[in-house]
């Protein structure tokens, strides 16, 4: 017991002692501060999106819902450790995706650090977002896609699509530091990737049966509403956290995700009580998200009133969207992934490049504060991302389709429902 | 023996019930049922996608009563059951040939 602390002392003189051979220098509060956001955004995708997505879902495709999303998870969770965070952080190979110096975490120790947190918890911090990106998709696809292609989409997608565009942006790739694409914590990398993805799968996929002519109930609004409680709850991991530090941005943050969730509930719930007669608590949630999303990229560089109109817009344009433009379109985004996250994603990272102040973080500066190239910036950074996901979605869906033989359910199960015909269980026992 | 089946407002199963009893009927049987007749049904809109639910909730109350007693509990069902709305609903009666008491095999009104 002695020698053992004897040594230990030594040891701990002997690296205190040391130079320090790197800026990087350890702080336990910001330390603590991202492990608290990494389990805030954590929650976010088998407790917040599953019962968000699972409650607007039919009773029949209930746990079908939460399948997908917990196994999105879980899958992610393991590709990230694997694979996905050297591809995404690794050192970079022309600026489109990292090398594989650190499959496995290999290199990484304990002592490994990322500015001043250890580098594990930065790691751990991205792969919630990686997981919750790919568990984003599915909304566009519920209630009608095979359980075993789902698994091979998300496989295939997080490691072709997400890691990318991950490291294009925050990993030292092209669209980050070099062209000045400012997306604080994943409109573009998150929101825009996966509403682009979830809308090209819901194309190839097709329309649930039925869809248009049969009534088709939300299994319980009480769940989704709860669902986008914990996603707001989580969100102030997701925004506040992707500062990396407990400092005055990660509070600015904070400030501005939660005001702009605020007003996108209100300006959703108005509209369509103005425009559709009702002010239902499914628009009060779904406006909630709506204005999440759009403060996203913007969270750490926009200030209070910038995102009072932030959320704002961001809760008319995917009331709009989703009630007013899907249905004229007709294409069948089951839960609205592309609506609220594809859309409000674009906002937020146009809106960024239009608010951007350089008194909340130094150097991004937007059209407003005399910078009108960062609109332009923003432009591209949209483009480029709805692009290479488009394409590269397509061509996954493809792969998925020939591996595990059509994404479909057949007729039969689809109108059984998926949680008695792929799973052999039921969500509620009412009689 | 006639029996007869009336559809009435589910809120308003207490007072026929009720008013019922007070006029010494004994027994009678009831079941949740779902229809429309002239009050139709209603919208409901989820993110723009407006469902029209058709059927209504209601209570279906059946009786088999002598014959004589029949015009008396129409008269009260309709009364008790009256909000003067669409929608109260209907009651409807029949002709009923025999009753058999289960656990005595006694027939016809002493059954009932």
């Amino acid at each position: 017991m002695k020698i053992k602390t004897l040594f230990i002392s030594c040891v701990l003189g002997l690296v205190t002692a040391a130079p320090a051979l790197a800026a990087d220098k350890l702080d336990s509060g910001d330390t603590a501060w991202i492990i608290v956001s990494t389990a805030l955004v954590m929650m976010m995708t088998p407790a917040g999106l599953a019962l968000f997505y699972g409650g607007m879902s039919r009773y029949k495709n209930l746990l079908n819902t939460f399948a997908m999303t917990f196994v999105a998870y879980c899958l992610g969770s393991v590709l990230w450790v694997v694979c996905g965070y050297t591809l995404a952080f690794g050192p970079s190979q022309g600026g489109f995706v990292g090398g594989l110096e650190h499959l496995f975490l290999n290199g990484i120790t304990v002592n490994s650090l990322n500015g001043s947190i250890p580098e594990f918890v930065f790691l751990l911090f991205q792969m919630t977002f990686a997981c919750i990106t790919v568990a984003l998709v599915l909304g566009s696809v519920v209630d009608r896609m095979k359980f075993s292609s789902w698994i091979v989409f998300a496989t295939l997608w997080f490691v072709l699509i997400y890691c990318p565009v991950a490291h294009w942006v925050w990993g030292g790739g092209w669209m980050g530091e070099d062209f000045g694409a400012l997306d604080f914590a994943g409109g573009t990398v998150v929101h825009i990737n996966a509403g682009v993805a979830g809308l090209v799968l819901a194309l190839v996929l097709g329309k649930r049966k039925g869809y248009g002519k049969e009534a088709m109930f939300p299994s319980s609004i009480t769940l989704t509403a709860l669902g986008a409680a914990l996603l707001w709850f989580g969100w102030f991991g997701f925004n506040a956290g992707s500062e990396l530090a407990a400092d005055g941005v990660a509070g600015s943050a904070f400030l501005v995700t939660n005001t702009s969730a605020a007003m996108g509930a209100l300006s959703w719930m108005f509209a369509e009580w103005a425009l559709e007669g009702r002010p239902t608590v499914l628009g009060v949630a779904s406006g909630v998200v709506a204005g999440l999303v759009a403060i996203t990229p913007a969270a750490g560089f926009v200030n209070l009133p910038a995102s009072l109109v932030i959320g704002a817009v961001a809760g008319l344009i995917g009331f709009y969207a989703v009630v007013k433009v899907k249905p004229k379109l007709g294409y069948d985004d089951s839960l609205d992934a592309f609506g609220v996250h594809g859309i409000c994603g674009v906002w937020g990272a146009l809106a960024t490049g239009l608010f951007a102040t350089p008194t909340i973080t130094e150097g991004a500066r937007g059209l407003f504060y005399g910078n009108p190239k960062q609109l332009w910036i923003q432009f591209v950074s949209i483009v480029a991302t709805a692009a290479f996901t488009a394409v590269g979605t397509l061509i996954i869906v493809y792969i998925t389709k020939m591996l595990t033989g059509g994404l479909r359910v057949d007729e039969e199960s689809e109108v059984k429902g998926l949680d008695s015909s792929i799973h052999g269980e039921r969500a509620f026992e009412i009689s | 023996m006639k029996k007869i089946e009336a559809i009435i407002k589910p809120f308003k199963l207490d007072d026929v019930k009720e008013a019922l009893n007070e006029i010494g009927i004994q027994g009678m049987t009831i079941s949740e049922v779902k229809g429309y007749g002239r009050q139709k049904g209603h919208k409901e809109i989820y993110r723009g996608a407006e469902y029209v639910v058709d059927f209504i909730p209601k209570i279906k109350i059946e009786i088999v009563l002598p014959s004589d007693r029949v015009e008396q509990t129409v008269t009260t069902i309709r009364e008790a059951a009256n909000t003067g709305k669409l929608g109260d609903g209907k009651i409807f009666v029949f002709a009923v040939e025999e009753a058999v008491r289960v656990r005595t095999g006694e027939l016809g009104k002493d059954a009932i």
